[in-house]
């Protein structure tokens, strides 16, 4: 076979060495120290204990940076070749949650693997990043005018988006949305067709939300009313507020935040983890928590811009902004910012699938940091 | 944002192979960046105004005087009759609370409590539970049914029982106890799954509904909760209420039980094991629902006893389940006209055709009998249905087979599932050679023929059964239904005569109609004891018995059979159904007595009474003063 010969070409060991030490170490530390930033936050959720949360997190994490340096080894030529699979697979369990998936909180998102849960939607976003790379990495981004080459892409967006709509996940349909709309924007799309894109939104706006299921416009509604629905909907967003409010600028102490409040908050190992940093470190530790996340979203996109070619660029920038979105979206939704649920902070929230797809994203990003250096070949020029 | 292109440089790439210019991206990208800085930056703004502009606020606040939130829980709503006579209500309870959140040791205080109102096991099963699961500012009730003596004592000792309060709560009233425990059902404390799902069900006093209209209305009946934040000074005095938003009341439900003829039926039942269901068969409209014997709903407020229960549960009259709903019974004879309605549809038969009836019928070798040994010689549809001629019914359901029984059976609510608002409903069975192949086993010809007579697989539930009896005296598809008013909203199921038509011809209604009417009326009739004493006014109706057990030929043949001379439970249960006024219908009434041997004589009189109370009361077009009773018609 052709493939074969084209993609496996066997490496010394000694090159396989001088690839892992091209490996960017600085930001697997950061990554690292987020996990730990997690690792604590969750022990302390685990009221004091490793035992229901951090430990099993911990044992996941180990593995996901196994698996994050392996992808990171993989050349850009293997990546490309693997987007296709990735990507149907992950339309396909997209498809299968919905036959199939366990019904959890109101919403079909799980699917069981070999006993763990897996959620779809999360590993959705990087076959997506990964696709949108691979199509867009031989089109000159001079030449995006040519609506014909945006057709494809755009329908690689909305059928993840729709999928994912459907189960129904308005937060996640959202993030994916807007990773989409800014890969197309980077690889340089016309701003006039960006224009005519997002003009239609206000009128889609109404007309999803008027398909919305009744427990997603609760969450609207109460977000805008939150003390109509004091024990309700609104009971989440304002203990998350009287939270991080008691937790000042210093905050409670570690392993002091106010239980009682905080035993009452659903989702508190998972998507309002952040409240409980906030609570117990204060402002002081919320603030440096957002700061570091701000640095991996920053050396995310300077990996991004060293790349010196474009199917890296592409890959590196999709998987920052998607970090960067699950950071936004999360810390919005528990500063009652904007009214969705169901998404963790990565790398912090309890949770296995969110983590190891956010590691295999980081993998990504690693590989196109040790492949930096190789160029794009001239393309030849397509009549337009 | 604008991004200049030189004209040249667009030429120029037209002309030449090219690399993708990192001009564009390497722009682009930086656009994204400050948009990603931004967000994270406007973020942290937020951050620092929630934690440290308003969090600064809360804590000087709190060093000086804290506010305490405490939430209110709401009145539970209120279930009445359809003339407001009330079925479930509300009383005043007096309980100790403990405030978590306002006493430093609380294993302490609770000990100091015990010492002072006695707390015993299950107290304190509860308060351990509670306290790990409520949230800090949600008071754990400590005990209930306070007497003055205790208050005073709690009152007295105030100063050392820090965080204890007394307040009044409420719990759930059932007026007339056991008459409509069925219906009405019952209340008892949330469990976790309760909790879990409405976090207000953990605000002590709140109830949830476990059986009856209490559970199918359940939301409807919470209400939601107010909540009022008092300022507390440091040693944990009330200084005062700074913010009080009160809950609202759950909604007020209207049955369409008339009490008064709840309780003339249960009266009449005495202390048979029995179930009878009135309803108005223009509308649906269930008037009166009565199983027996019944148990008294009070008892769950506060979790039954173990004891009770086991004394519930092993009674073979079976107390605690709804036989109206969730009783299934062989219809016997009440079950022909449905027979007689699906040969006269699929053209089987026409009302003139006649059998022969030799007093028995044979078939592959076996012999069914008649009830009447005798036979009851050359007859057609409508006398077959007077004398309740079992030959007959044999050879008509071999006729036309299982299908179109069941579909006629299925379209007048037999063995489906009615939409009454009460949970643990029943449906019954109509078989069909399909069922019982799912079921393994082998349909033959002897099992058409017992359906035929509503014996063998066919399970009915009474309110079926008066579900199908409403259907055949108006002809149209009424549904039985239990809610009328929801606050001020009626139920838009009240108007009457509003059902669609029932997919049968008229004249093949008629035919049955007048069947039913001779049995009660004419002077041959399976059940003269039906007559109605009331000038001008006629009923009709169908009698049944349901074998439990098989008679054997043997002893049938000895011509000693006397079913009375059977143990109770293998006595086969009396049945009836009826409707009336026979010219203009309005109600329709469904006996089942369980063993009570035989229609004619056990269920007869009992629908017969039942009915004269219904039409003396007129409940539907009658306003009269609730409680008022209506002297029984001998």
């Amino acid at each position: 076979m052709n493939w074969q010969k084209r993609l496996w070409r066997p490496e010394s060991s000694f090159r396989l060495m001088a690839k892992l030490l091209q490996v960017n170490w600085l930001y697997v530390l950061l990554i690292c120290a987020l996990a730990g930033v997690g690792y604590l936050a969750l022990y302390s959720a685990g009221g004091g204990s490793a035992k229901p949360f951090a430990g099993p997190q911990a044992v996941r994490f180990g593995f996901g940076l196994l698996m994050m340096v392996l992808v990171a080894l993989l050349s850009p030529r293997v990546l490309r070749w693997l987007s296709v699979p990735i990507y149907l697979l992950s339309i396909t369990l997209l498809g299968l949650v919905l036959r199939m998936g366990h019904v959890g909180k109101g919403a079909e998102r799980w699917i069981s693997l070999g006993g763990m849960q897996f959620q779809p939607s999360e590993f959705a976003k990087i076959a997506l990043v990964l696709a949108l790379a691979s199509w867009f990495y031989r089109i000159d981004p001079v030449r995006m005018g040519n609506p014909l080459r945006l057709i494809p892409p755009a329908l690689m967006v909305l059928l993840p988006v729709a999928l994912v709509l459907k189960e129904p996940n308005l937060g996640t349909g959202v993030i994916i949305g807007v990773i989409g709309a800014t890969m197309f924007f980077s690889a340089g799309m016309r701003l006039w067709q960006i224009l005519i894109l997002v003009a239609p939104i206000p009128f889609l706006g109404k007309f999803v939300y008027a398909h919305l299921h009744d427990y997603q416009k609760a969450r609207i509604d109460t977000f805008l009313h939150p003390e109509h629905d004091p024990l309700g909907a609104g009971y989440n967003i304002i203990q998350s507020k009287i939270a991080l409010g008691s937790g000042g600028m210093w905050g409670e102490g570690y392993l002091r935040g106010t239980q009682g409040q905080l035993n009452f908050l659903p989702e508190k190992q998972t998507d309002f983890i952040f409240t409980m940093i906030g609570e117990e470190w204060g402002y002081a530790g919320a603030v440096s928590v957002i700061a570091l996340l701000g640095i991996l979203v920053l050396g995310g996109m300077l990996i991004s811009l060293r790349s010196r070619n474009q199917f890296g660029r592409l890959l590196a920038l999709g998987i920052s902004v998607d970090f960067f979105m699950y950071c936004a979206v999360n810390l919005s939704m528990v500063m009652g910012v904007i009214p969705v649920g169901g998404v963790p902070l990565p790398l912090v929230s309890y949770g296995g699938s969110a983590m190891l797809t956010m590691m295999f994203g980081f993998g990504l990003l690693l590989s196109t940091w040790v492949h930096r250096n190789e160029k794009d070949r001239p393309t030849s020029d397509v009549a337009e | 944002m604008k991004f200049r292109r030189k004209q040249t440089n667009r030429l120029m790439l037209k002309r030449q192979p090219v690399k993708p210019s990192r001009g564009i991206f390497t722009r682009r990208a930086l656009i994204v960046l400050a948009a990603q800085a931004g967000v994270l930056g406007v973020l942290g703004k937020r951050l620092y105004d929630l934690q440290v502009v308003n969090g600064g606020h809360l804590k000087e606040l709190a060093a000086r005087n804290r506010t305490s939130k405490r939430l209110l829980a709401p009145a539970r709503g209120l279930i009445s009759d359809r003339f407001g006579v009330q079925l479930a209500g509300n009383k005043e309870n007096w309980r100790a609370l403990l405030m978590p959140e306002e006493t430093t040791d609380i294993q302490a205080t609770i000990a100091r409590f015990n010492q002072i109102v006695p707390l015993d096991e299950r107290d304190h099963a509860r308060i351990e539970r509670d306290l790990r699961h409520v949230r800090k500012y949600v008071p754990v009730a400590l005990k209930d049914f306070l007497t003055w003596d205790d208050m005073a004592r709690i009152e007295l000792n105030a100063p050392s029982l820090p965080g204890v309060l007394v307040d009044v709560g409420s719990t759930r009233l059932y007026p007339l106890g056991p008459l409509l425990a069925h219906i009405v059902g019952y209340v008892a404390p949330p469990n976790e799954h309760d909790v879990a799902t409405s976090p207000m069900m953990a605000l002590p006093g709140m109830r949830a509904g476990r059986a009856g209209i209490e559970q199918t209305q359940d939301l409807a009946l919470r209400g939601q909760p107010g909540s009022v934040e008092m300022e507390v000074n440091s040693l944990g005095r009330v200084m005062g209420e700074m913010d009080r938003v009160d809950g609202q009341q759950g909604d007020e439900i209207a049955l369409t039980i008339d009490a008064g003829l709840q309780q003339m039926v249960l009266n009449r039942i005495g202390d048979q094991s029995a179930s009878a269901v009135v309803m108005d068969c223009r509308n649906g409209e269930v008037l009166a629902m009565v199983s027996t014997p019944s148990f008294d709903p009070s008892l769950f407020d506060s979790g039954v006893s173990h004891a009770q229960w086991i004394e519930w549960t092993n009674n073979e009259r079976t107390p605690l389940i709804n036989k109206a709903v969730s009783g299934v019974y062989p219809p016997g004879s009440t079950f022909k006209p449905a027979v007689a309605l699906a040969a006269l549809k699929s053209g089987g038969l026409s009302p003139q055709d006649r059998f022969f009836c030799p007093g028995h019928y044979d078939m592959g070798g076996v012999r069914f009998h008649c009830w009447s040994r005798w036979g009851h010689g050359s007859i057609d549809m409508q006398q077959a249905l007077m004398y309740s001629c079992d030959v007959y019914f044999y050879q008509a359901a071999r006729k036309i087979g299982m299908d179109p029984i069941k579909d006629m059976a299925n379209g007048f609510g037999l063995g489906t599932k009615l939409g009454i608002e009460l949970p643990h409903i029943r449906p019954g069975v109509i078989p069909t050679p399909d069922w019982r192949r799912k079921h393994g086993f082998h349909w033959n010809g002897g099992d058409t023929v017992n359906a035929g007579i509503g014996q063998g697989f066919v399970q009915v539930t009474p309110l079926e059964l008066a579900t199908y009896v409403s259907r055949i005296a108006s002809g149209r598809n009424v549904e039985p239904h239990l809610v009328r008013r929801v606050n001020e909203t009626a139920s838009d199921k009240t108007a009457l005569d509003a059902a669609p038509p029932m997919d049968v011809e008229a004249k093949h209604l008629n035919v049955i109609r007048q069947g039913m009417f001779d049995v009660v009326n004419a002077h041959r009739g399976t059940a003269p004891k039906a007559k109605l004493n009331i000038p001008g006014v006629q009923m009709a109706g169908k009698t049944g018995s349901a074998q439990v057990r098989r008679v054997s030929r043997a002893l049938r043949e000895s011509g000693h059979f006397n079913s009375m001379a059977l143990p109770w439970e293998d006595r086969p249960h009396a049945l009836f159904i009826c409707f009336a006024p026979y010219d203009a219908p309005r109600y329709a009434v469904a006996v089942v007595i369980e063993h009570g041997n035989a229609g004619a004589d056990a269920a007869a009189p009992l629908a017969r009474d039942i009915m004269t109370d219904a039409l003396m009361r007129d409940p539907v077009n009658h306003i009269h003063e609730p409680g008022q009773t209506v002297a029984e018609a001998d």
